[in-house]
């Protein structure tokens, strides 16, 4: 027997021992760690919704719940479409260029139809649930206040078509969720791919 | 004593027994009996025994807690109600650990300042200081975890908050939300997770960091107020002139500190567990609703100076996403204080006007940060907000160089202290 160490041969299977070993122990992590993704339950739970829109009345806002998130469905009025005009060059991101939002909602009114507005309830600065304050001049706003939505945890402000005003801690307009028209009552939140029956 | 070695053929007695299998009379030496701590050290030397006591407080009360409460959103609220109304004593165990939060975080602020007055993190205590860092980051986890599992509103919509600011990472950012939650809110998942978290795997964490930080102190020795080493004087024996044994010196200031600590904490928890609103919040006492935002989000007060400086950053270029970094750096800038410091002497009672300033100014950042992240950002907050951020980061990134201006007084070779 030879006291003589190769210490090439060492090395080489030092090197190869730990590579193994490290490369197990990522393989080992990777159900741990992807157990912690949405399950097949959270994933069913979040599937699109229906909501029947027949019955809004004009001015008036439905509030409904996809993935925990509110949705807001609000039936603008004419006049209402008038302040969200008025509103334009108050607004950070007027074009809707830096937003969130399906391609059929990229426009001056950010929906579908112009009648209906269809936004998350969701502040875009950190996820608090903003309040409708419709009426212009609303004095627990601001008294040059055009009528939208105010959150209260820091002060965002967004108008009737859920565009952010400049000046305000979100950095974007309300968040558009994809949706469609299955006839003209009513709608599937979450999905836009080609309507069904 | 002498240091006698034991050996399983000679060693007699239950003691010999045991001491010949396991170094049980070496540890208790090395780290109680025969570890010498400077005899000047004062009143700020005590939060770290408190730390380590409310840690085991939080730990026996919250074994206690899980044996009735219920990680599922819709039983937690109820257990939680259960556990105040029903459980014998129930509602003392969980004051007990909801006041033990705000104590461990005031005990853990306390023997951080004491680090900062004595230059405690100077060489050759980095790593101490560096595993104080990870304790307070994992102590920050657990807070926020531990805040999630009452499922009241405002544990919903904080927890909300804090993962929406993992949202704000470009490119990953929303699958890493997704991923923390479990699910594409704050749901039943989350809850069950950050149960799982808050109750095995960051305690696990905190345990074995306190040891590490401890383990670190025995190495190198305590420092003291005067920032001198009492290593450098040793009598025949080696053991430091200046030192005196952590038990019974020591351990009977702790057990005096312990007192006076349980006269005060005690008194919140009979007379005043939620501190008006500070300690527990008041729309944590309706629970989680994920379509109806509190008034007013704030954080439980020992966020609210980071929580003040992510508000005060506004957003630019289409991101919200400086805040969040501002927020984290200032945490991060914390972990190379040791590094930041070039002044010639450790502890503040050798220094000029001018490192007292700054010390006096972080102090008053650090309070006022904290008020702000606690209001509503309206009226002067918001300004404030931002000039205090502003002398945060500039106490710290200016440290390199006002550290070393100004005169300062010679340090002495052995420690100030009378004999009493």
């Amino acid at each position: 027997m030879s006291e003589e160490v190769d210490q090439g041969r060492r090395r080489l299977l030092v090197a190869a021992t730990a590579l193994t070993g490290a490369a197990g122990a990522v393989l080992a992590a990777t159900p741990f760690l992807a157990s912690w993704k949405p399950s097949a339950r959270a994933k069913a739970l979040g599937a699109p919704i229906e909501v029947d829109i027949s019955k809004l009345e004009a001015g008036a806002m439905l509030n409904v719940e996809w993935r925990g998130k509110p949705v807001w469905v609000v039936r603008r009025t004419p006049e209402m479409l008038k302040q969200v005009e008025a509103a334009t060059p108050l607004l950070l991101d007027p074009n809707s260029d830096g937003s969130v939002q399906p391609r059929y909602a990229k426009n001056a009114d950010r929906s579908a139809k112009p009648e209906y507005l269809v936004v998350l309830g969701v502040c875009t600065h950190l996820g608090c649930a903003p309040m409708a304050k419709f009426q212009a001049a609303d004095v627990t706003v601001s008294a040059d206040w055009p009528g939208g939505f105010y959150c209260p945890c820091h002060g965002s402000k967004f108008d009737l078509a859920g565009r952010v005003f400049k000046g305000v801690p979100a950095p974007s307009n309300l968040t558009v969720p994809p949706y469609s028209y299955l006839n003209d009552g009513r709608i599937l939140v979450g999905s836009d791919a080609t309507q069904a029956a | 004593m002498g240091n006698p070695s034991y050996d399983t053929a000679t060693a007699r007695g239950l003691w010999g027994w045991i001491n010949a299998r396991f170094p049980l009379e070496k540890m208790l030496k090395e780290h109680v009996t025969e570890y010498y701590a400077p005899k000047n050290i004062n009143v700020w030397y005590l939060f770290g025994g408190l730390a380590l006591f409310v840690l085991v407080l939080q730990l026996i009360t919250g074994i206690f807690l899980t044996m009735s409460y219920k990680p599922s959103a819709t039983e937690a609220f109820a257990s939680v109600e259960y556990i105040m109304r029903d459980v014998e004593w129930g509602w003392l165990i969980r004051y007990l650990h909801s006041t033990g939060a705000s104590a461990f975080f005031i005990v853990v602020y306390l023997h951080m300042f004491r680090g900062l007055m004595y230059g405690s993190y100077r060489t050759p205590r980095e790593l101490i200081w560096i595993f104080g860092m990870l304790i307070y980051l994992a102590l920050m986890a657990e807070a926020f975890m531990g805040y999630l599992l009452p499922w009241g509103n405002m544990s919903y919509w904080g927890a909300q908050v804090i993962v929406s600011l993992f949202g704000t990472i470009p490119v990953i950012g929303d699958s890493l939300a997704e991923w923390i939650k479990g699910d594409y809110f704050i749901s039943d998942i989350t809850l069950n997770r950050f149960f799982a978290l808050h109750v095995v795997a960051i305690p696990l964490l905190l345990v074995f960091l306190v040891v590490a930080h401890i383990l670190a102190l025995h190495e190198v020795g305590s420092g003291n107020p005067d920032g001198t080493e009492i290593k450098k004087y040793k009598d025949a024996n080696g053991i430091p002139l200046d030192g005196m044994r952590f038990h019974p010196y020591c351990t009977v200031e702790d057990v005096l500190a312990v007192g006076v600590f349980l006269l005060i904490f005690c008194g919140v928890v009979f007379f005043a567990p939620t501190m008006g609103g500070i300690f527990l919040e008041p729309p944590n006492f309706e629970i989680a609703n994920p379509m109806q935002t509190p008034p007013h989000i704030a954080p439980v007060w020992y966020f609210t100076p980071f929580y003040a400086m992510l508000r005060a950053v506004p957003s630019a270029f289409g991101t919200q996403i400086w805040g969040v970094i501002v927020m984290f750096a200032a945490i991060v800038v914390l972990f190379f204080l040791p590094w930041l410091d070039r002044s010639p002497v450790k502890s503040i009672r050798y220094k000029g006007w001018i490192p007292k300033v700054a010390l006096a100014l972080f102090a008053v950042s650090f309070v006022v940060l904290g008020y702000c992240g606690m209001k509503p950002p309206s009226g002067i907050f918001p300004l404030l907000a931002r000039i205090f951020t502003g002398v945060y980061f500039v106490f710290f990134l200016g440290m390199p160089w006002w550290s070393r201006w100004g005169r300062f007084k010679p340090v002495p070779e052995r420690v100030t202290h009378n004999a009493h």
